[in-house]
């Protein structure tokens, strides 16, 4: 592979489009084949997500979850670990957030609980990958099996707590009680409502997750730990000739990448449904690696895939509303076609860019 | 010998972009003869060769086989017309017997069973007359590289092959096995076969050719029957000026051991010891060189020495102070803190990482210095300004610390890691093939460096498997031989007598008498 001989905007820029454009081309003729019109999708999809102010709040609402889920992804990446367990590491997370707001909701007021909310979900989703970490750093036991198989203890787990240990008295749902004001976050229509973002969720973790994105850059490219982190990934033999120890490299990654994705529960669960209940993260944390995989790994590409994706399930939301032809289930087909294009096929285009643009290479010489 | 030339390549060029990797190249290989090609790493030997098996295309130019202008358009082409290939890296199924390796890609039919048969008539053909004797049911992997490398040459006889190429043959072998690989290609020449033999040792070339061409920078510069030149001649031409082969230092002026390896045992991941209770000292102001074939356990050697891999038994006493290695904790990180610097073999694998920039690399294994750091985060800065000054004093091209170090060439790489290792002033330094694939004009530059950090006062050891290299650098040689040090010389060691103890002969009337202590 032959990473960084293109120059920044092709890399960054043409090939993700491509990507992309080739993934719409595809869901274009998907359209046509069930008698709808592509164009009018396109336009319903954009104008659904990005037209009107209270759309653009839920496509935000849905890029925060995807930002959180991205970041937890790609940190894992620059490691060379391939965490798939964001689904679980996010649901447990919700623990962390759900004892913060319970405790502290009817004391003291928000702000004062959002620290508290923040650590709690860092904590419970760092916890949550901490098995698989110390699995794959001294028994060598694969993080991609051992994450997946934990999303699914997850599951189990959080219906076992919320039906016996959580469950509001003298309730049927498996739901906390809601939580009351100083355990929700504002809603950015509360915060600024002469903007209009009318009943979408966004709320203040947009902030949040804005905020983890300007850590994130700063741990992976200006801190040892971060050179560490990179090193690692890039090349295991030669971290360890550097005196880089493969086992805390590994924990440590995991538990940031654990925490980042527990994260994403205080968008859901103290910025949006103010209670904890089951399966609020609904895949969120899967998306989360095709965000990261668009978004190359950098919190900027990131930020910018969360949007696409929120666009996405925003937009997909209004085009089974309009299109009744288009059911939710087409929605699910075209992202996954955006996933396929832009993660799994990635390298579809990459070689024929690469030999556009590499005037000066001496692969001969390489060869060796 | 007929006059028509086996091969002949008129005027082939060849671009990558902007780089012009061959330019209006001319050659003439005679039939029945050997011809080496001789350059630098980056000269355009592999592109040239590729060129003609088949794997790139000439932008213009002809090639003519036997006298016939072809266009060879893959492998097969070149194979069916009677060009073979014999690779620097062996192309060999581990797990296979030396017959269904032979077969591969030229088997007859779907089933294997009546082509096996056939195969195996052809191949004690082949090994008759040829002299290349190999047990055709014997599995690759337990075959020594010397023969492992003959079963590559007898796939391509067995393809019909009537030009030969070998892409640097003699890296992984003895200097036995070597002479015995230039006898093979004496008997394939007398059976009217063709040889090209690509190389970069000036040795090989005097030793086992008939005709030389030597390239440089994509050109080829001159051609020479091989008894009319001389290596001088030849590393002129390569270069583009004169060169010195030999190193040029004063006698070793030895005081303290600065490091003493006692009872050292190193078992690896199979469980097979790999160093077998070796013991030895490096003194401050002298070069320790260890010698041997590769594979015999230097690697395991520099690698627990320097804090990689963990040893079973065994102490070492660095600047004083006794570790026992067989339960150490210490990491690559602790015994640079020692002041152990370490230039390891293989730069790709572990000593750089070739996606990071430059100055990335340049403070690898280092990034823990607080002179790099600003509080929490890395002092950017400093680490540039760093690398700038080592790009400056070990004139690192192109000048520039921001690029990735997969841009530099082989040369520069190693002096990347050099220059890390050997500026932050190490009491001992473990130095692995400081020059493999690395040009003459940089190996001239690396010697000098490391004579100038004995001179300085420092323990060197250095591991190579390069004779000449050994016996150029060091102030004592030990030779390994599986896993053991088999014999101790001193600075004027006989070849001769290094290459028998390479090959685990001992010949023992004068053993270790040679040696300084």
């Amino acid at each position: 592979m032959s990473a960084g001989q293109l120059p920044r905007w092709v890399d960054l820029g043409l090939i993700p489009f491509l990507n992309l454009a080739a993934a719409f081309l595809v869901s274009g003729l998907v359209v046509i084949l069930i008698g709808e019109n592509p164009l009018e999708a396109v336009k319903i999809l954009v104008w659904g997500s990005l037209g009107y102010v209270e759309g653009f709040g839920f496509t935000l609402f849905y890029a925060t979850n995807f930002i959180f889920t991205g970041l937890a992804v790609a940190v894992a990446f620059h490691a060379g670990l391939f965490n798939i367990g964001g689904e679980g590491q996010a649901y447990v997370g919700g623990l962390g957030v759900a004892f913060a707001c319970l405790a502290l909701d009817q004391y003291v007021p928000w702000y004062v609980t959002l620290p508290f909310a923040i650590l709690g979900s860092a904590v419970m989703g760092a916890a949550w990958a901490f098995i698989p970490a110390w699995l794959q750093a001294k028994r060598g036991s694969h993080v991609v099996i051992t994450t997946i198989m934990f999303n699914y203890i997850s599951f189990s787990l959080m219906v076992y707590l919320l039906n016996n240990l959580l469950k509001k008295p003298g309730s049927m749902q498996p739901e906390t009680r809601t939580f009351e004001d100083g355990g929700r976050l504002p809603f950015l229509n509360d915060l600024f409502p002469s903007l209009g973002f009318g009943y979408a969720p966004v709320n203040l973790s947009l902030f949040v997750a804005l905020a983890a994105c300007a850590l994130v850059w700063l741990l992976i490219w200006r801190t040892k730990l971060g050179f560490e982190i990179r090193s690692f990934g890039a090349n295991a033999t030669a971290a360890v000739y550097a005196g880089i120890s493969p086992v805390r490299i590994i924990v440590i990654t995991m538990l940031i990448s654990g925490g980042l994705a527990g994260m994403m529960a205080i968008n859901e669960i103290m910025g949006s449904q103010h209670r904890l209940l089951i399966d609020f993260v609904t895949g969120y944390g899967f998306v989360g690696i095709a965000v990261a995989l668009m978004g190359r790994a950098h919190p900027v590409g990131i930020v910018l895939a969360a949007i696409l994706f929120g666009m996405l399930y925003q937009g997909g939301a209004e085009l089974s509303f309009e299109m009744p032809n288009i059911t939710r289930d087409m929605i699910i087909v075209i992202q996954g076609l955006v996933i396929l294009f832009a993660g799994a096929l990635e390298h579809l285009f990459r070689p024929t860019i690469v030999r556009l643009f590499t005037p000066s290479r001496d692969l001969a010489a390489k060869e060796a | 010998m007929s006059d028509t030339p086996a091969i002949e390549l008129r005027k082939i060029n060849k671009s990558f972009g902007a780089v012009h990797a061959n330019k209006d190249i001319d050659l003439v290989v005679k039939k029945g003869s050997i011809h080496g090609i001789i350059g630098e790493n980056g000269a355009g030997k592999s592109t040239l060769m590729s060129i003609l098996y088949g794997f790139y295309h000439a932008d213009t130019g002809d090639i003519l086989v036997n006298g016939e202008k072809v266009t060879i358009s893959d492998s097969k082409a070149a194979i069916a017309m009677g060009i073979g290939m014999v690779h620097q890296h062996f192309m060999l199924v581990d797990n296979f017997s030396v017959l269904e390796n032979v077969v591969l890609g030229a088997e007859d039919s779907a089933m294997l069973a009546g082509g096996l048969a056939r195969a195996r008539t052809e191949l004690k053909r082949l090994e008759e007359e040829y002299e290349l004797r190999v047990d055709p049911d014997a599995l690759i992997q337990d075959l020594p590289v010397g023969l492992q490398q003959r079963v590559e040459i007898l796939k391509a006889l067995y393809r019909s092959a009537e030009v030969l190429i070998l892409d640097e043959p003699t890296g992984v072998l003895t200097p036995a096995e070597a002479d015995h690989l230039f006898k093979i290609l004496e008997v394939l020449k007398n059976q009217g076969k063709t040889v090209l033999l690509i190389t970069h040792k000036l040795r090989e070339i005097m030793a086992a050719t008939d005709t030389v061409s030597v390239m440089r920078r994509g050109e080829m510069v001159a051609t020479r029957e091989t008894r009319n030149t001389s290596m001088e001649e030849l590393a002129e031409l390569m270069v583009g000026r004169s060169v010195l082969l030999r190193v040029d230092k004063k006698p070793a002026e030895p005081k303290a051991p600065v490091m003493e390896v006692e009872n050292l045992t190193v078992t690896d991941s199979r469980g097979v010891q790999v160093v077998k209770d070796v013991s030895f000292s490096v003194r401050a102001g002298e070069i320790v060189g260890v010698a041997g074939v590769s594979g015999n356990g230097q690697s395991e050697l520099l690698e627990t020495l320097s804090g990689i891999r963990r040893a079973t038994t065994g102490t070492l006493k660095i600047n004083g102070e006794t570790i026992d290695l067989g339960n150490s904790t210490l990491d690559a990180a602790d015994m640079r803190a020692k002041n152990m610097g370490h230039v390891p073999e293989d730069r790709h694998r572990m000593g750089l990482i070739n996606s990071f920039t430059e100055y990335e690399n340049s403070i690898l294994g280092y990034h823990r210095d607080p002179a790099y750091s600003n509080g929490l985060l890395m002092d950017l800065g400093a680490i540039r300004k760093n690398a700038v000054a080592e790009i400056e004093k070990y004139d690192i091209r192109p000048p520039n610390p921001m690029l990735k170090t997969a841009n530099f060439s082989g040369g520069n790489q190693q002096k990347i890691v050099l220059a890390r290792e050997i500026e932050r002033d190490p009491e001992v330094l473990l130095v692995g093939q400081p020059t493999r694939g690395v040009d003459i004009g940089a190996i001239e530059f690396i010697h000098r460096r490391i004579v100038e950090l004995r001179d300085a006062g420092k323990g060197i050891l250095l591991v190579s498997v390069e004779l000449e290299e050994i016996r150029a650098l060091s102030d004592r040689v030990l030779v390994m031989f599986d896993g053991k040090i088999v014999g101790e010389r001193g600075a004027d060691a006989e070849e001769g007598d290094l290459g028998l103890l390479m090959a685990g002969v001992d010949n023992n009337h004068s053993a270790v008498e040679g040696g300084v202590q």
